[in-house]
């Protein structure tokens, strides 16, 4: 199932084309990230029946995403070793994998199939599947979808592939055979190592993730995405699609009705009033 | 009985925030839907909670009290967490919203192949099933899922479920011999800003932008923020100039927050940070420009300089406290 070398390559000699400038004394370092293709962070959003209306919007690879590609792409420079990037969605999903090829990804899997209707777990179970396939020494998720919010799917790819998981991560250092992250918690921060094969999701401060480049764009329009569907994967629609968590409604929140303005111009009394309001009407003091 | 199941952890001897909350909430469902409410904690302490735990209505805990336990790492926290759904079969198990809970709620449920909401900020028992609504889009839509499954799991949005005591007896310690072994281990916790509110779960929050002009500024967040006893909070813009560390990011990539009180001065109101912080009970802006898109979902709008209105609001507030 994984492909790990365990001795270091004979005179920088790999099997990955990619690996070919790197540190010849390196390991190389395979790697996996799931990207999720979402729309912009400025969108506004609209409702169509339970779900979005996905006209007029433009789709991102979601920011945290970012982050989990980026050190991948920098083990790989590092490192070398092959960096595959794959999603699970619609027909337009394919554009995040070839953003993330242009940006210095090697491989790419295309999972095709209306993720709208899975759940998390459906999600995991379909990227557990196809990463089965790929050789691998770390996962790398983002710590969550932004719009869907769900913070779910890296634990869960990390339980079905049996790995540790090392969740919310602002640093990563990758030895041979182990990793070591910093995990951000509330107020502290823990440092966290663990055996590879293992699972990562990133949270922003990880790195800064590099735009694409124009070299990188066309070197990406070389590389052909491997497309498959869930049932090429071996699993049951069933169980996939329509399970567990099912929506049930879609709504957007009341209109705040404009609250009360205040000048400024005299500071000493909008402190005064401001401390009214907290008092009376926050009740928080 | 099944009924409901709540992950607990504890800090300094008591039941964190995040907590407490859960068995509030998960007390109301299991007067719904049929059962017990009982709660599980792991680590040495364990039983030290029992009768916390009790004046949260719950009539049992399950205490996994083991040293190895003391830390929390995810595998083994699953693997004794797995134990007690195993031996307790509730119908629901609910998580607080910590670092924590959100980590171990995914990796459980995979486990057990059941569903997950996650960051809920209500929750029901509907017609056999456990009825959710989470917000989405940091919170420019609300979605309403039914989990299936048994059991139904959830995690709690930290402040959206009151922590309410009820008049129960100290709860019934069931020990829990289950172990686990992870292979992720901690060999280093670094505290970053010692006292220091946490930011999801503050009740107040002062939040500063770019307005503030300059990274030293941030004193006056700080400042308003020690004398009001809340957390200070912060625009992308200036977590990007460096000036304050990410984690007090508020908006759609940094810290979603629902705190009863929500101050923001020099921050315009981007859709990316209003999106984390909207759904805030009361907002105060202080903007210098009567246009700034923070005004609209602000129920108290100061135009006005920051510069003068935050040590004029500081100096109120702390004469407010020594009164
Ligand atoms: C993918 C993506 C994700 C993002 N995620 C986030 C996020 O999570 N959180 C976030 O906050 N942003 C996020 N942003 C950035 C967001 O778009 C804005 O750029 C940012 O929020 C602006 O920060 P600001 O309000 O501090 O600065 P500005 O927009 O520059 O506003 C400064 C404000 O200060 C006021 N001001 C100036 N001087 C004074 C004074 N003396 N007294 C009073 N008021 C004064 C001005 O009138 C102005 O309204 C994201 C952007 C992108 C593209
Ligand atoms: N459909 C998908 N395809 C590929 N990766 C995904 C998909 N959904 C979620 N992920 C990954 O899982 C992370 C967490 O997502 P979520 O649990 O949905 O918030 C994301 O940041 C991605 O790395």
């Amino acid at each position: 199932m994984i492909a790990r070398r365990l001795a270091p390559p004979v005179h920088g000699i790999s099997n990955a084309v990619s690996a070919a400038r790197a540190n010849p004394l390196e390991v190389p370092v395979n790697s996996v990230v799931c990207v999720t293709h979402v729309p912009d962070t400025e969108s506004r959003i609209k409702v169509s029946g339970r779900g979005i209306d996905e006209a007029g919007l433009k789709f991102i690879v979601s920011p945290y995403d970012e982050y989990a590609l980026e050190a991948a792409i920098r083990l790989k420079e590092a490192k070398g070793g092959d960096v595959t990037v794959v999603t699970f969605g619609p027909d337009r999903a394919a554009h995040a994998l070839r953003e993330c090829l242009a940006r210095g990804a090697t491989k790419a899997i295309h999972v095709k199939g209306d993720v709208a209707t899975a759940d998390s777990l459906g999600v995991a179970k379909v990227l557990a599947a196809a990463i089965k396939g790929i050789p691998h020494d770390i996962v790398l998720f983002g710590k969550q979808g932004v719009g869907g919010d769900n913070a779910l799917v890296g634990p869960m790819v990390a339980e079905l592939l049996g790995y540790p998981q090392i969740n919310v991560v602002t640093h990563l250092e990758v030895g041979e055979g182990t990793l070591k992250a910093h995990r951000e918690l509330e107020g502290s921060e823990e440092v966290i190592e663990a055996p590879m094969p293992a699972v990562i999701t990133a949270q922003k401060g990880l790195n800064e993730p590099r735009y694409s480049s124009l070299k990188g764009i066309m070197a990406a329009k070389k590389v052909a995405v491997d497309t498959k569907s869930v049932a090429d994967l071996g699993l049951s629609e069933a169980d996939i699609f329509n399970q567990r968590v099912v929506y049930v409604s879609l709504e957007l929140p009341a209109e705040k009705s404009g609250g009360r303005k205040i000048d400024g111009a005299d500071p000493a009394a909008a402190a005064r009033e401001i401390l009214k309001y907290i008092r009376e009407e926050a009740k928080a003091l | 009985m099944p009924g409901v199941l709540v992950f607990c952890e504890v800090s300094e001897g008591r039941l964190k925030k995040a907590s407490r909350e859960a068995l509030s909430i998960g007390r109301k469902l299991a007067e719904k839907a049929g059962g017990d409410l009982a709660a599980f904690v792991a680590g040495s302490g364990a039983a030290g909670v029992a009768a916390e735990c009790g004046k949260y209505g719950a009539k049992k805990l399950y205490a996994g009290a083991h040293g190895s336990l003391d830390n929390y790492t995810t595998e083994a926290y699953a693997t004794v967490l797995q134990q007690v759904v195993k031996d307790s079969s509730p119908s629901i198990l609910l998580f607080g919203g910590t670092s924590n809970g959100r980590d171990l709620a995914p990796r459980l449920a995979a486990r057990l192949n059941v569903g997950v909401a996650s960051d809920v900020d209500r929750l029901e028992w509907n017609d056999g099933k456990l009825r959710a609504r989470r917000p989405v889009y940091s919170g420019k839509a609300f979605a309403t899922v039914d989990v299936t499954g048994a059991p139904a799991i959830a995690t709690c949005r930290p402040n959206a479920f009151p922590a309410e005591e009820s008049a129960g007896g100290a709860a019934e310690i069931v020990n829990v011999t289950a172990q686990g072994e992870s292979r992720a281990r901690v060999i280093e916790t670094k505290i970053s800003e010692a006292g220091e509110v946490s930011l999801a779960e503050a009740d107040i929050i002062v939040s500063g932008g770019r307005g503030l002009k300059e990274g030293s500024n941030f004193s006056l967040i700080r400042d308003l923020a020690h004398a009001i006893g809340g957390a200070v909070g912060a625009s992308r813009a200036i977590v990007d100039a460096g000036w304050v560390d990410h984690q007090y990011q508020v908006g759609q990539t940094g810290r979603v927050v629902s705190p009863n009180l929500y101050i923001a001065a020099g921050v315009s109101g981007a859709i990316q940070h209003l999106a984390g912080m909207s759904s805030s009970k009361h907002i105060v802006a202080i903007n210098k420009d009567a246009e700034a898109p923070i005004f609209r979902i602000a129920d108290l709008a100061v135009v006005g300089d920051l510069f003068q209105i935050l040590p004029a609001l500081t100096e109120e507030v702390k004469k407010a406290k020594a009164h």
